[in-house]
């Protein structure tokens, strides 16, 4: 495994300690920080995220790390909804969030039980971050709300509608499932994202 | 897993604990095993205990890369937050709910929906469900079915139901009261108490609708092994992750 400096944006947004152990478990310390300068200089950024999306933005603008985020040049991997945030707006407490990916996070409807929560497969996988992964695996899913597929989808799931499980642009990399906790495919798919 | 001083325990209908083992090395044989959640639920939470169910906490999440969720003796949005960082990717709450209901969209609100899992132990008496505390052995006078809407419209994500009177009793799930419970919201629902062999999970999804199906002793004491259950569960046309 490349041995490189991997941060985790700290934003008090849930679930940071899971992302690092998941690193740890590939023999590489992530460094958690909220330092504008540590974040900058990282090979890899992680941009994780549980909870609420609204209280969520007000918790990076508190920290001043708004503009920040999209103006990274290396390698960023937004979790959940780390993802969401990394989108225009979303539903979820009519947030306006970070504008990477243009795209408005929606609200499940109610055909199906919401949250979608639990394991889940994905589809027409387009490589990259998700190299050696295929149609068949599952991935764990914990989310109300769900990105569209777009251009930028790279892999999509199925539930209620089709929705993006992963997107990228550019140097920008997300994932709506927690590849922390998928199992193996959960592992691989980070250490796709560390050989970057 | 119950959990007492990080090692996990198993009442018979609450009462009556037996040993069932050290609840990390527990974990981390479940995740391999094919277990697609785990949920810890601290049987003796008290103030000077929270320090060693965090500890634990940290523990597993070092050593699991599959959800689980954590509860017991939780009663406060910090008591949350110091389990969340810990690594719990949910938490269960119970009595400070039923005592607390607005606990719950408190709760809602700083962490999301998604991590809030309501646990109900309810017993059926005389015809009438009503929610039970202190494993079953407090009265709250509450109805069952009242108290589960009510939990969905304060945002609870999820409901864990353990019927007291299948708990322990390897008879099967309660999937009369489950698939009432489980049409009446839109929230997941996990069936928990009276697992006895395969054949009762499959029921607990098919007849009882439930999304998820909670057993410890038949695992525990390998009864039933999950490679073996989710192989069954999958030629009975239940969508499984092998």
């Amino acid at each position: 495994m490349k041995k490189q400096n991997i941060v985790i944006i700290d934003y008090d947004a849930g679930n940071i300690q899971s992302v690092k152990y998941a690193f740890e478990r590939l023999g590489i310390t992530a460094i958690v920080s909220k330092d504008k300068e540590v974040i900058r200089n990282a090979d890899k950024v992680i941009f994780p995220g549980v909870g609420e999306a609204s209280w969520a933005m007000n918790s990076l603008k508190e920290n001043d790390l708004i503009d920040l985020i999209p103006d990274l040049k290396q390698p960023v991997l937004g979790i959940c909804l780390g993802m969401q945030l990394m989108c225009e707006t979303t539903e979820e407490g009519n947030t306006k969030a970070l504008g990477i990916f243009p795209v408005s996070v929606k609200r499940f409807t109610n055909e199906q039980k919401v949250p979608h929560m639990g394991w889940n497969q994905l589809d027409d996988l387009k490589g990259g971050l998700l190299n050696g992964i295929k149609p068949s695996d599952f991935t764990y899913f914990v989310h109300s709300y769900y990105v569209p597929v777009i251009e930028e989808t790279i892999a999509s799931c199925d539930y209620i509608v089709s929705f993006s499980a992963a997107l990228q642009k550019d140097n920008f990399y997300a994932c709506q499932f927690h590849p922390e906790k998928s199992g193996d495919v959960g592992v691989k798919i980070l250490e796709n994202f560390i050989n970057l | 897993m119950d959990v007492k001083d990080g090692r996990t325990v198993k009442g018979v209908n609450f009462v009556d604990l037996r040993d069932a083992g050290d609840a990390v090395e527990l974990a981390a044989y479940y995740a391999e095993q094919g277990a697609d959640e785990l949920v810890f639920l601290d049987i003796t939470a008290t103030h000077e205990k929270r320090k060693t169910l965090v500890e634990l906490v940290q523990k597993v999440a070092k050593e699991l890369n599959i959800p689980f969720t954590v509860g017991g003796g939780i009663s406060t949005p910090e008591d949350v937050g110091v389990l969340l960082n810990a690594g719990a990717d949910k938490v269960s709450i119970n009595s400070a709910a039923v005592r607390n209901p607005q606990l719950i969209s408190d709760l809602a609100k700083r962490f999301g929906s998604q991590c809030v899992v309501l646990a109900v132990d309810a017993k059926c008496v005389d015809g009438n469900w009503e929610v039970y505390l202190n494993g079953g052995r407090l009265s709250t006078g509450i109805d069952l079915f009242e108290w589960i809407v009510k939990a969905e419209q304060l945002g609870a994500g999820e409901i864990l139901f353990t019927s007291m009177n299948h708990d322990g009793t390897k008879n099967g799930f309660a999937n009369e009261t489950l698939v009432k419970i489980s049409e009446m919201v839109n929230i997941p629902v996990i069936a928990s108490g009276g697992a006895g062999n395969m054949e009762h999970f499959a029921d607990a999804f098919i007849e009882g609708k439930a999304d998820a199906a909670l057993a410890a002793s038949v695992f525990h004491f390998k009864e039933i092994g999950i490679p073996e259950l989710k192989k069954y569960l999958k030629t009975k046309n239940i969508p499984v992750r092998i």
